[in-house]
């Protein structure tokens, strides 16, 4: 709800349109675990992966052995609890029947009396029956049973709980290893592995896929070994009681498990339909809503309007026919478990009558076939969350084994100050084989100085100053600190001593004293205020209501770009590093504020190295050495007047930017088909 | 409550349904009950004295029960699911026209991100909410009323243990749920905190590897792992007594069943079939009771969606939509600031300070000044996407707030910014403002708006797929599209904003010099940083915090306006611009 309380500045850049807005959908648990949910996920390899999610529970080994005991110990005391209530009722039964007949007549005298009477099948029930004439409900063996009954329950329920306590612990403690494991293993990944997949697909495999196997590993695993044994208990027990009354309750499982095929294949179609226009509508709705100033100024509300409608509508019939007929297996269910309780009740009541089989059995098994039909339909649902959860522990797994950065090999110490001299020795990298972007570079950057870096986008310039920080490792040569191989030093000591401000203005979710902090942990207020007063933070900062207590959300709805660039820079400055990289930190930043910045990181750079990263030529114009940069080679290098009389690409570049308007009009008479030269590239399609 | 007035407010007009869903749920949990009270014949008057015939019948009468329950069960969900999915459609429809309504100051009070979420996540948790209640919150007070009908039926002298055990389960199972709805919604938090640090992590990764701060980091997601940890397992321990507490509830409810029941038996009160039923009627109620109980953890968060959706639409959109189009309409575009001020609520300056200035037909105005000083503010206020809270912004002499959007939208022509386009095709795009437009029309904005090359180059030309938010096309590329779609709409007035910042010298001196031609007679107010992109304007203004300093041309300007040099003077060297 925080996003609510979120205060328009008083900022140009209006936070409406956003450009890439990513919305974060709640998994829909509702939908999901209740109706059939989602698409199940598959896993690619169930059974390797399956048996690794078990191997996480290793440590826990003794404690799941325990808790397989009580589960099994739990089960077969409720499977045997109904039998035994059976009996019970046989007492009350035999009781009733006792109390109609004649006291002191001897059983096999009431039997052939009864026989002659024409009522065989009471004949038989008395024949077979324990019963003793004229004798009521025997309330010693009635007691007796009742209390074997409740203490057999109890015994269960207190092992079931047990069972549960020592199970949530261990998986609590299991997805807390994996969780930190996570964590570990992210913090050894190389750049290259987020690089080169989506942020997003990263994020869920830590996340949602997390949950997910905290989710199987808790309810599946036990609830599976429990029903599972319970199925098997109760079917033992049902045969022993009848074995025909058991084939019976058994012809309910092959029509159960047709009906839930038939109805679930079916449900997992419309789901999937229902997925698809749900997708479909909230996309319109992201896309109309993010839009919705363009929507409004080019007057496109009734199309977008009754273009919602129409998806809406869509949707409306897909989940409703999604979530009909998956409603239907749970009547369709209860019917086949019905229909096998009538038969047994029927079947039951004629081989009672018969003398075949107690009430007592009957009842029991009318207990069975109902206990039976809920862990089926349980495995059933288990089973799809345990796949879920398998899948889920595979694409964690798959993070968890991806190649990790090459680990710091220590073996050289820098001085406690550094100078800042950095030189790269023949200079190789790329990002695949195939593709070489920076081929024997060298170049050498004089303690104190500033090296501006230009070319066009592609050329390589980022890339550069990644290899200082050692973002990557290079493919061939070297590069110096301080007459140091980087490759010498942790990174920790190495980045320590660099400050970077990034392309991308990236501000965590925090207030702006915090961000600003973040550049160095033990800095005073006042030093923030500092800080922000050098880099024009300060400025804008006091307009806003809560000032440096703002609270800066992902988005950034509160402060415009420029503004976030400004604040980045700061977070550099706090750190006071030895070096400094600027990756263009102020592309969003007006000119003259810009120059107001430069001034402060002059003040900065004196005695510091300084790589500046910028397309606005005006930016750099002061640097001691610049470098313009094509495909990954330097291919001109010297100051600004130096490179400005010897009129080669910079020079072109210098012009196109800084020619008047005359000349710029004069560009336009070229054929806008011809190929654009070099020099014009160089701010083209910034991204 | 906000959700019980939202629910049943959406419920209304499905009231006809509804009604189904009661009846059809009334008459299958009716025929579910109608079971055991048929088995206790069976022993009754069957099995113990040995009438077969008796069973077989009553056998086929449990078996049309049978059949009734199921068919109208089926009916009843049929009905629920209806209702639901039509009380969610309604919502979402309800909340999107809002939200077209509303303002842009109204939707930035929000946030984007979580209207949308609103929109679609919210809506889907009371929907289900909605489903849920229809399918088990109906039937279980039936079944819990009917059972104990039955049950009293059954035997009147054992109620007493439906009195003594329902409410029992109700009150323990009650107490547990009591106990984890507060945990549930903490945990939710941790997952939520858990997840902000993973996901600044992630996506901050360079920054947090750039200041060396991975053990930083790890201690703020031990903490935050360490947190989650802990709840959960309250969470666990909490969920793990709730079965075995119920199964103890049920066990001890039959055994008591027996053994009052068997002494009834025996003095002859009851027959043996009835106890049966009673048992089981005791079993279904407690059943019912439990899964009622269960439904209500669904509640919490329905809530806070409830909530948060009544939020959305009890927001009264801020700008009034005049009562009646303007009868005149403005034709030629003359743009008028009168004393506008503008400022955003809460905020403690004004962005625009008396504001006023002309923009004339036929003739170009530039804005120029610093980041922040209310540049974009003073152009969105044209086509009416704010208000201005002082003085008047007239085109032609008609007030902006007199005029309904779609004569703005004939009138004005916006280039944002951030370039945004909309998922489909480039022609789709392009013809956002003009749906009509021919081909022709399309290829001639894209060769003012330079785009014309590289749109031939796309494999597909003008329908090339483009993807939400213009995500696959570069940066340059999406900018020049937007401006082809403001050229294609063909307003009176256009504005532009800082849209050319993303596009080469070259490429923008010939975009101006080819719109210069294709805006002709046009209004055309260009907001801008770089000084080439300016200086032939007929006028410039130059604004500094929400006031306009100076205005002239670029020559005059320069002599006149200290401000004005500063910005000329840190994008170029002076000498080279006299």
């Amino acid at each position: 709800m925080a996003r609510n309380t979120k205060k328009s500045s008083s900022t140009d850049e209006t936070p409406t349109v956003i450009d890439e807005l990513e919305v974060e959908y709640l998994p829909t648990e509702a939908d999901g675990d209740m109706f059939g949910g989602a698409p199940a996920k598959k896993a690619q390899q169930f059974w390797p992966s399956a048996k690794r999610l078990m191997g996480l529970l290793g440590p826990e080994r003794v404690k799941m052995s325990i808790v397989v005991a009580l589960v099994v110990i739990s089960v077969v005391l409720t499977v045997i609890a109904p039998k035994i209530l059976g009996q019970a009722v046989d007492t009350i039964f035999n009781g009733v029947i006792g109390s109609q007949l004649p006291a002191g007549v001897p059983l096999a005298q009431i039997v052939a009396e009864t026989r002659a009477s024409g009522n065989n099948d009471f004949a038989d029930l008395l024949e077979k029956s324990t019963i003793v004439p004229g004798q009521g409900i025997d309330f010693v063996v009635l007691g007796r049973l009742i209390i074997i009954v409740l203490l057999m329950y109890i015994v269960a329920s207190a092992l079931n709980w047990a069972q549960g306590y020592v199970l949530n612990g261990l998986v609590m403690r299991v997805v807390f290893r994996l969780r930190q494991d996570i964590e570990v293993k992210l913090n050894k990944l190389p750049l290259s592995y987020f690089d080169s997949r989506q942020r997003g697909d990263t994020m869920s495999r830590v996340t949602n896929d997390v949950d997910n196997i905290q989710a199987a590993l808790q309810q599946a695993f036990s609830q599976l070994v429990q029903s599972a044994l319970t199925v098997i208990g109760i079917v033992v027990v049902m045969f022993i009681v009848s074995w025909q009354l058991a084939l019976i309750a058994l012809i309910a499982l092959p029509l159960s498990a047709v009906i839930a095929g038939v109805i679930g294949a079916r449900s997992q179609k419309l789901f999937a339909a229902q997925w698809k226009n749900t997708g479909s509508l909230n996309g319109h709705i992201e896309e109309s809503f993010s839009g919705l100033e363009l929507v409004r100024v080019f007057g496109r509300d009734k199309e977008m309007v009754a273009e919602f409608d129409e998806r809406n509508e869509k949707l409306y019939n897909a989940s409703f026919g999604a979530q009909f007929v998956s409603g239907m297996i749970m009547p369709a269910m209860t019917f086949v478990s019905y229909l096998s309780y009538v038969l047994i009740a029927v079947v039951g009541g004629l081989r009672v009558a018969s003398g075949q089989m107690t009430l007592g059995d009957a009842t029991a098994f009318i207990q069975y076939s109902r206990e039976f039909s809920q862990p089926l339909g349980q495995i059933a649902g288990m089973a799809n969350m345990l796949q879920s959860g398998v899948a889920s522990a595979e694409r964690t797994f798959e993070l968890l084994d991806a190649d990790e950065q090459q680990p710091d090999e220590v073996s050289a110490e820098l001085p406690a100050r550094t100078d800042g001299h950095v030189r790269f020795d023949d200079v190789s990298f790329s990002y695949d084989p195939e593709n070489p972007l920076i081929e024997s570079l060298s170049l050498e950057a004089k303690p104190g100085h500033t090296v501006a870096i230009v070319g066009p986008t592609g050329a390589g310039k980022t890339t550069l100053v990644n290899l200082v920080m050692r973002f990557y490792e290079l493919t061939g040569g070297r590069i110096l600190l301080d007459g140091v191989d980087i490759t010498q030093l942790s990174r920790g000591t190495l980045r320590s001593r660099v400050g970077m401000v990034l392309q991308d203005a990236w501000l965590f979710e925090g207030t702006i004293r915090e961000n600003i902090r973040y550049g160095r942990l033990d800095a005073t207020d006042d030093e923030v205020v500092e800080a922000a007063k050098a880099t024009m933070v300060d400025r804008f900062v006091r307009q806003l209501p809560l000032g440096y207590d703002t609270v800066l959300d992902a988005d950034g709805g509160s402060v415009s770009a420029g503004e976030r660039q400004l604040i980045t820079i700061a977070r550099a400055f706090i750190a006071n590093p030895s070096l400094l990289i600027l990756d263009e930190a102020t592309s969003s930043v007006d000119t003259r504020t810009e120059l107001l910045v430069q001034h402060a990181m002059a003040a900065l750079r004196t005695d510091r190295t300084s790589f500046v990263i910028a397309h606005r030529l005006s930016t750099i114009r002061d640097a001691d050495t610049i470098l313009v940069m094509q495909s990954g080679r330097i291919v001109e290098q010297g100051s600004h007047d130096e490179l400005l009389a010897a009129q080669g690409a910079y020079y072109t570049l210098y012009m196109t930017q800084f020619r008047g308007e005359d000349e710029a009009s004069a560009l336009a008479d070229t054929p806008t088909d011809a190929p654009t030269d070099a020099s014009a590239d160089v701010s083209t399609e910034s991204e | 409550m906000e959700l019980i007035r939202l629910i049943l407010r959406h419920l209304k007009p499905y009231t006809g349904w509804v009604v189904a869903v009661i009846v059809f749920q009334f008459i299958s949990t009716l025929a579910a009950l109608y079971l055991p009270s048929l088995n206790a014949q069976i022993i009754d008057k069957g099995v113990s004295t040995g009438d077969t015939d008796f069973i077989w019948s009553t056998g086929m009468t449990m078996i049309i029960a049978c059949l009734v329950q199921v068919v109208t069960a089926i009916a009843g969900i049929y009905f629920g699911a209806r209702t639901a999915m039509a009380v969610g459609r309604d919502l979402r429809r309800e909340i999107y026209r809002k939200v077209d309504s509303l303002g842009a100051i109204d939707v930035a009070k929000f946030g984007t991100a979580t209207l949308i979420t609103r929109g679609t996540n919210d809506v889907q948790q009371v929907q289900m909410l909605v489903l849920m209640m229809l399918n088990f919150m109906v039937s279980t007070p039936i079944m819990c009323i009917g059972g104990i009908v039955f049950a009293v039926r059954e035997d009147a002298g054992l109620s007493w243990l439906v009195w003594v055990s329902v409410p029992l389960l109700f009150i323990i199972v009650g107490f547990l749920v009591f106990l984890l709805l507060p945990l549930f919604r903490l945990m939710q938090d941790r997952i939520d905190g858990i997840n902000s640090v993973l996901r600044e992590q992630i996506m901050g990764i360079r920054v947090v590897r750039a200041f060396v701060r991975e053990p930083f980091e790890s201690e703020r997601y031990q903490r935050a792992n360490e947190a989650i940890t802990v709840v959960s397992i309250k969470v666990g321990n909490i969920f793990v007594l709730m079965f075995p507490v119920i199964m103890m509830i049920l066990h001890l409810a039959t055994a008591a069943v027996l053994w009052f029941g068997g002494q009834r038996v025996d003095a002859g009160e009851i027959q043996v079939g009835s106890l049966t039923a009673f048992l089981q009627y005791l079993l279904q109620i407690l059943t019912a009771v439990m899964m009622g109980v269960f439904m209500v953890m669904m509640i919490p968060r329905a809530v806070v969606c409830a909530e948060r959706i009544t939020e959305v639409l009890s927001t009264d959109p801020s700008m009034a939509v005049p009562a009646q189009p303007a009868p005149r309409v403005p034709a030629a575009g003359r743009v008028e600031f009168a004393d506008v001020t503008f400022g955003y609520p809460g905020a403690e300056r004004p962005v625009l300070d008396r504001v006023s200035f002309v923009a004339e037909p036929g003739k170009t105005t530039a804005i120029v000044g610093s980041t922040g000083a209310g540049k974009t503010t003073m152009l969105n206020l044209i086509p009416r996407l704010y208000d201005a809270q002082g003085g008047s912004i007239t085109i032609d002499g008609v007030p902006v707030a007199d005029l309904d959007r779609r004569q703005i939208a004939h009138l004005v022509g916006l280039v944002p910014q951030k370039p945004y386009l909309f998922s489909g095709t480039i022609a789709s795009n392009l013809r956002f403002g003009r749906p009509d437009a021919s081909d022709d029309e399309l290829w001639r904005a894209l060769r003012v708006a330079q785009g014309e090359d590289f749109v031939k180059a796309k494999e597909k030309g003008l329908d090339e797929p483009i993807s939400q938010g213009g995500t696959n096309v570069s940066g340059g590329q999406r900018q020049r599209l937007c401006i082809a779609r403001a050229l294609v709409a063909d307003p009176q007035v256009y504005l532009f904003d800082d849209s050319f910042s993303a596009l080469d010298v070259a490429t923008d001196a010939r975009l101006r010099e080819a719109l210069f031609d294709a805006t002709r007679g046009a209004t055309v107010i260009i907001v801008a940083q770089r000084i080439s992109t300016i200086r032939s304007a007929d006028q410039i203004l130059v604004v500094n915090d929400g006031v306009i300093v100076a205005r002239g041309t670029h020559d005059e300007l320069l002599d006149e306006s200290e401000t004005y040099r500063e910005i000329v003077g840190s994008q170029m060297s002076i000498e080279g611009v006299a």
